[in-house]
């Protein structure tokens, strides 16, 4: 292994994890807010892609348009999402509304199956997203360096609206105690679709990033990556956004380096995460910058 | 207890009742094995192995309050375990033609009820040791632990291609898994854990699911319960994965993907979380009509139109019936609550008791 390919295997491990990081904050804000694994966040960002996709092909409009379409209309169906399958149960047990979240997730598999057809579709990738770098003899596809560079924007508009304005400050309430935050006069159900709507918008960018990194479209392609990012989430401490980034970029590197130094374990890959998952939880369940909740009685 | 109490307690109408009952379903089985063709009964027998699925992870989920996503991974033990045993070594060397299977297993060869006992002596032992490592976890967190976990095990069959055969799946399993077998596991299972949920460790079992800090304060070992829970239902999904195996004949790591737990998990939703009736009820109806309503991927009449087949559309209909129901009847078909004779008398389909017996049933 020399310097050169391992600066390749670096490129590669950084574009892959801002996209993990970028799916990993719609989990960490629900999360954040509702104490809720929304399962069905690998299936809206599925949704995404898929939106684009039709946006080029069967209403022929230019890349730009579509991804400006499919990121709107996946984030009115995030939203719509949680007014159907998550307010009504929200007073309900914590058991019931994660039931409502994996039947959600499996009903938009199932819906995408039918609509979309269960044959993958291969993505069109336009010229711009398609350009090799060479430097130094590392090989950068320039979409590789777009996806680390929308995610940073995103965390910087992020962190400054959560921390800076009055509806983030809004949803630091209700994320620390939603009566509390409704005797204050926060309209909570307003502040849950926000969320929703950013944690949505996101997703579909990254569904949109993720079919031009790895140009094909199957109706269950969610499901890994949306499992990979909750735990990418759970790894940075779940309802930190900072901390969703910084697992999600963990995460991509352990991946990829771990295969590319260890070669036979190539086949494991798709453990990987799920192994990281179980040792965090067990020696720092609020993981590296989450805050610690105490139990109540 | 003296043991005139006790027998009297034993010979009580309910208890007789329900012996009767066993027996006229040994006989309908019988009757139905006589009068079905060979598909039909696939269907019943497939009915018994969700039976088993069901009641295994309701026990963890609906009893003790434990939300697991891991049964997949169970099976998926059971199943290759009690596989592996039971292949011949000829059978062996005609499914491991990629890469030959490790000399320790090559030339092993157990009957059928051992090799499905150590399939679920084995599931259940993994069970323990995942239990001990993560039921310290609770809630959301634990659900997406076993997940994962059930995961690992599905990566790893795939890749010990000299042990599982990998993706290339195992095929040409015995037929052994007939009739007789299913239902006389599911009928056994489902009496042992009717007794089980009546016995004091099912009393602890549903103290910790209806408030965890009462209970240990109670004096009840929480997380030993929890661990007793969590290896039992790993067993009987060990189990019902091997029935599973010799009721498909082939198998592979594709089939255990955690949407397999999902399947299960619609049962229990649907039935009652938290109810042995509500389980076997819905077990039976949502087997056969996931089978009654294959139809629908096939094109369909809508009078007015044809449609080509939809493939998956079957799907479409149970996962929207899961959220409809966990919104609009979070309790299911039976809550709670369980079939009893004294609820038949007291709708008058059977007659009072008398106030004599009246000890005998709770």
């Amino acid at each position: 292994m020399d310097f050169q390919t391992f600066l390749q295997q670096l490129v590669n491990a950084l574009s892959l994890g801002s996209l993990y990081a970028l799916i990993a904050i719609g989990y960490t804000m629900v999360y954040g807010i509702l104490r809720l694994i929304n399962f069905a966040h690998g299936d809206i960002f599925m949704v995404g892609g898929y939106l684009a996709f039709y946006g080029v092909s069967a209403f022929l409009m230019p890349w730009w348009m579509a991804v400006i379409v499919a990121i709107a209309l996946t984030t009115v169906f995030g939203v719509g999402l949680e007014r159907v399958a998550y307010r009504p149960l929200r007073d309900s047990p914590r058991i019931s509304i994660m039931i409502s979240a994996i039947g959600a997730s499996f009903l938009i598999e199932n819906l995408a199956i039918v609509l979309f057809d269960a044959r993958p579709k291969a993505f069109h990738v336009p010229e711009f997203f398609a350009r090799n770098f060479v430097l130094d003899g590392v090989h950068i596809a320039s979409v590789s360096l777009i996806i680390p560079l929308v995610t940073a924007v995103i965390l910087a508009v992020l962190l400054w609206m959560v921390h800076r304005t009055r509806t983030g400050m809004a949803m630091r309430a209700v994320s620390t105690d939603i009566e509390a935050a409704r005797l204050m006069a926060i309209d909570v159900n307003r502040i849950v679709s926000i969320t929703f709507a950013i944690g949505s918008a996101l997703a579909a960018i990254g569904g949109i990033l993720w079919a031009l990194k790895y140009p094909r479209l199957e109706p269950l392609m969610g499901i890994m990556p949306g499992l990979k990012c909750f735990i990418a989430a759970v790894i940075g401490g779940i309802g930190s956004i900072a901390g969703a980034v910084l697992g999600g970029l963990l995460l991509g590197i352990i991946e990829l380096m771990t295969v590319a130094f260890l070669p036979e374990l190539t086949g494991y890959k798709d453990a990987f995460a799920f192994v990281l998952l179980i040792v965090v939880l067990l020696v720092k369940p609020t993981g590296l910058l989450g805050k610690n909740q105490g139990e109540k009685v | 207890m003296n043991s005139l109490l006790s027998k009297q307690q034993f010979m009580s109408r309910n208890n007789i009742l329900t012996l009767c009952a066993v027996l006229a379903g040994i006989v309908l089985l019988f009757v139905f094995e006589g009068l079905f063709d060979s598909f039909t009964m696939q269907i019943f027998k497939l009915c018994a192995i969700n039976i088993i699925l069901a009641l295994s992870l309701n026990l963890i989920n609906g009893f003790t309050g434990l939300f697991s996503l891991g049964h997949a991974g169970f099976m998926a033990v059971g199943a290759y375990t009690c596989a592996i045993l039971t292949m011949s070594p000829e059978q062996k060397e005609v499914n491991y033609f990629l890469q030959p299977i490790v000399p320790w297993l090559a030339n092993v060869h157990f009957p059928f009820v051992p090799a499905l006992l150590l399939g679920g002596l084995l599931a259940g032992f993994i069970g323990w040791f995942l239990g001990v490592v993560a039921l310290r976890l609770r809630d959301d967190y634990l659900a997406i632990a076993t997940l994962g976990f059930s995961e690992i095990i599905r990566v790893i069959l795939t890749n010990a291609q000299s042990v599982t055969n990998g993706s290339l799946g195992l095929k040409g399993l015995v037929r052994f898994t007939t009739m007789w077998w299913a239902w006389g596991s599911a009928i056994l299972i489902t009496l042992f854990l009717v007794l089980l949920i009546r016995s004091s460790y099912g009393r602890a079992f549903k103290s910790i699911r209806d408030n965890e800090i009462a209970a240990e304060s109670m004096g009840i070992d929480v997380f030993g319960m929890k661990v007793l829970s969590f290896t039992i239902s790993s067993f009987l999904a060990g189990i019902a994965g091997g029935l599973l195996a010799h009721y498909l004949t082939t198998i592979d790591p594709k089939q255990f993907i955690f949407l397999k737990t999902f399947d299960i998990l619609l049962i229990v939703v649907l039935g009652g979380v938290g109810s042995i009736t509500g389980s076997v009820i819905a077990a039976i109806v949502v087997t056969i009509s996931m089978e009654a309503l294959r139809f629908l991927d096939g094109p369909l009449n809508l009078g007015f139109m044809m449609t080509n087949g939809i493939p998956g559309l079957r799907m479409v209909f149970f996962s929207a019936l899961l959220m409809i129901v966990v919104i609009y009847r979070q309790q299911g078909l039976m809550g709670k609550s369980e079939f009893n004779w004294d609820a038949l008398s007291r709708i008058g389909l059977l007659p009072r008791r008398g106030a004599k017996s009246g000890m005998g049933e709770k």
